[in-house]
């Protein structure tokens, strides 16, 4: 009778344990806002949520100080989306390629050496951009190198991985039966994959370029060796930019008072973003499923 | 072959286009890495590893200590968190469990923040609210949030390839609930696990942006866990940006590819394994 007290008190106390393992994520989730909006809300209303948002200027230093985070948030979406405009194109393209142009013995290749790119760290990108793209950009287009161009380029390699194994998970998600009706009707195999099989994993695939573009507009040490980092607003293609993720890491130092909150302010206008893109790729993904 | 083509010049383009693709693909990854390890390799001198630093010798050693404290740190929180959270979701909870869909959503939140909100957070909770300061500690904590979610997937995955016959096995032999998750299930997932587990030690290793102001960025050898010590990582960032040390952030970046090869390498070959065994 003992014993038997003993293993079911016993169950009980473990699965108390795994409960509220897995509710740590939740708290983990609720923290991270918390202190993030708790820290960065008022410096947003002391400034004035348009001249924070829509300023046009940002000089912490001057007296009196301007808040405007305006540039980065542009530099931000420009550098996201040429990033987004190399990635998604050369990484969907791989991931047709991946999904029905290979052997097996080809997939087993490729598929690590995607996986391999996926684990390289964003400060080696960074380095690399900053000693081979870089010059090669100042070279072939002129101007300082360090740009909104340099940036995508870069950026546009760091989110292959994430598009093109999300687009392939889509891609093999079709069943073969659209692709074997559009071979019997006499296209040839790749018109089949292009105009069948494509169309039919749309909703997956844009789920991955969503999340490419979240990685995009999140990645921060890689573009703060290759954007130029200056807080203005952008002027063209080959001139340098600085997003927001960069202007946390670069200021964060040295900070103090408001010019700090605003910093932390800054972030809070990055996670909303990303919270946003999150949702997104949330919903898609359960239209996929469905 | 060529009439095929002929019949459809179209389909020659979209073949050309999806090669083409797949090659600016696997030439972007190889350039990258053959590139750092020939220039790189050169730049490996036994000076890198003495055992004092100096900002003239700029010896990575104390940054290889601080990475290893902050992956067996990070390792050790996120790890038994993780699994045991898997464990609750995957072999628990009951269908539609409504805790367990608040659980998927917020650790699908947690997998998209990038790494500088991570940095962030801790800044302000870690380092401020809670007065460790910036110190190894912090950056522990903060990178133990941060890679939970990728363990927590990694044993999901790993705990539901285990095949439901093992399951009715161990009930049908008398055995509980408990038992039966901690003797069958959780050893047939150890290989899956443990490749999920090595590339969190692959995340931590290249994180930067979520350490510089969590951990700092003291260069040398930390004096206990509350101080305050950089990682191979953001040593890394440190020497490209002053732009004074080309050549030792050269022989930086090799160490951190190989070290991330090993670890791809090493987790592929635990994933396989798992495969194998169910």
């Amino acid at each position: 009778m003992k014993f038997q007290f003993n293993t079911s008190f016993k169950e009980k106390i473990a699965s108390h344990i795994f409960l509220v393992s897995a509710l740590a994520s939740i708290l983990f989730v609720a923290l991270i806002c918390v202190f993030l909006f708790a820290n960065g809300v008022p410096a947003i209303l002391k400034i004035g949520i348009p001249d924070f948002l829509f300023g046009k200027e940002w000089a912490p230093t001057d007296e009196p100080a301007v808040y405007g985070i305006f540039p980065m948030i542009l530099g931000s979406i420009y550098v996201t989306l040429g990033a987004l405009a190399i990635g998604a194109s050369v990484g969907l393209l791989s991931a047709i390629f991946l999904a029905r142009f290979c052997s097996d013995r080809m997939h087993k290749l490729l598929k690590p050496a995607v996986e391999l790119l996926a684990g390289i760290p964003s400060v080696i990108y960074g380095f690399f951009g900053l000693v081979v793209i870089v010059p090669f950009v100042r070279q072939n287009f002129g101007g300082s190198g360090a740009s909104i161009l340099t940036a995508s380029i870069l950026l546009g390699i760091m989110i292959l991985p994430t598009i093109i194994s999300v687009s392939e998970a889509a891609l093999r998600a079709v069943p073969n039966s659209y692709y074997e009706g559009s071979l019997a009707l006499g296209a040839t195999h790749e018109r089949s994959v292009f105009f069948t099989v494509l169309p039919a994993a749309t909703s997956g695939i844009v789920a991955g370029f969503i999340l490419g573009f979240g990685r995009a507009i999140g990645e921060t040490m890689a573009v703060i060796l290759v954007a130029g980092n200056q807080a203005r607003m952008p002027n063209g293609i080959l001139g340098g930019i600085r997003t927001l993720t960069a202007n946390i890491v670069l200021e964060m130092g040295y900070a103090a008072d408001l010019h700090r909150e605003a910093l932390i302010a800054t972030g809070v206008v990055l996670f909303t973003f990303i919270l946003i893109i999150n949702l997104m790729f949330s919903i898609l993904k359960k239209r996929v499923i469905q | 072959m060529i009439s095929y083509y002929k019949r459809s010049p179209l389909s020659l383009v979209l073949r050309i286009l999806v090669t083409l693709a797949i090659a600016i693909t696997v030439f972007a990854l190889g350039f990258l890495v053959i590139y750092i390890l020939v220039k790189g390799i050169p730049f490996l001198k036994p000076s890198l590893f003495s055992l004092t630093y100096t900002s003239e010798n700029v010896s990575f050693l104390p940054s290889i200590l601080n990475t290893v404290i902050i992956i067996l740190g990070s390792i050790l929180i996120a790890g038994p968190l993780g699994i045991c959270a898997a464990i609750y979701t995957v072999e628990y909870a009951s269908r539609g469990n409504k805790i367990v869909g608040i659980v998927r959503l917020t650790t699908e939140t947690l997998s998209g923040i990038p790494s500088i909100i991570y940095g962030l957070f801790g800044m302000l909770f870690f380092v401020t609210a809670l007065h460790l300061g910036y110190s190894l500690v912090s950056g522990i904590l903060t990178i133990s949030i941060m890679i939970l979610p990728l363990v927590m997937r990694t044993t999901e995955e790993a705990l539901r390839s285990v095949p439901d016959s093992y399951r009715e096995g161990s009930y049908g032999l008398g055995a509980g609930k408990l038992r039966t998750v901690l003797a069958v299930i959780l050893p047939a997932a150890i290989p899956g696990i443990l490749a999920g587990v090595i590339l969190a030690v692959g995340r931590v290793v290249g994180e930067t942006a979520a350490l510089i102001y969590t951990a700092g960025t003291v260069a040398d050898f930390p004096k206990g866990i509350f101080s305050s010590g950089r990682t191979l990582s953001v040593h890394m960032y440190e020497l490209s940006r002053e732009g004074l040390h080309t050549g030792e952030a050269y022989a930086t970046s090799v160490i951190l590819i190989v070290v991330v090869l090993l670890i791809n390498w090493a987790s592929n070959k635990f994933s396989k394994k798992l495969g194998k065994n169910s």
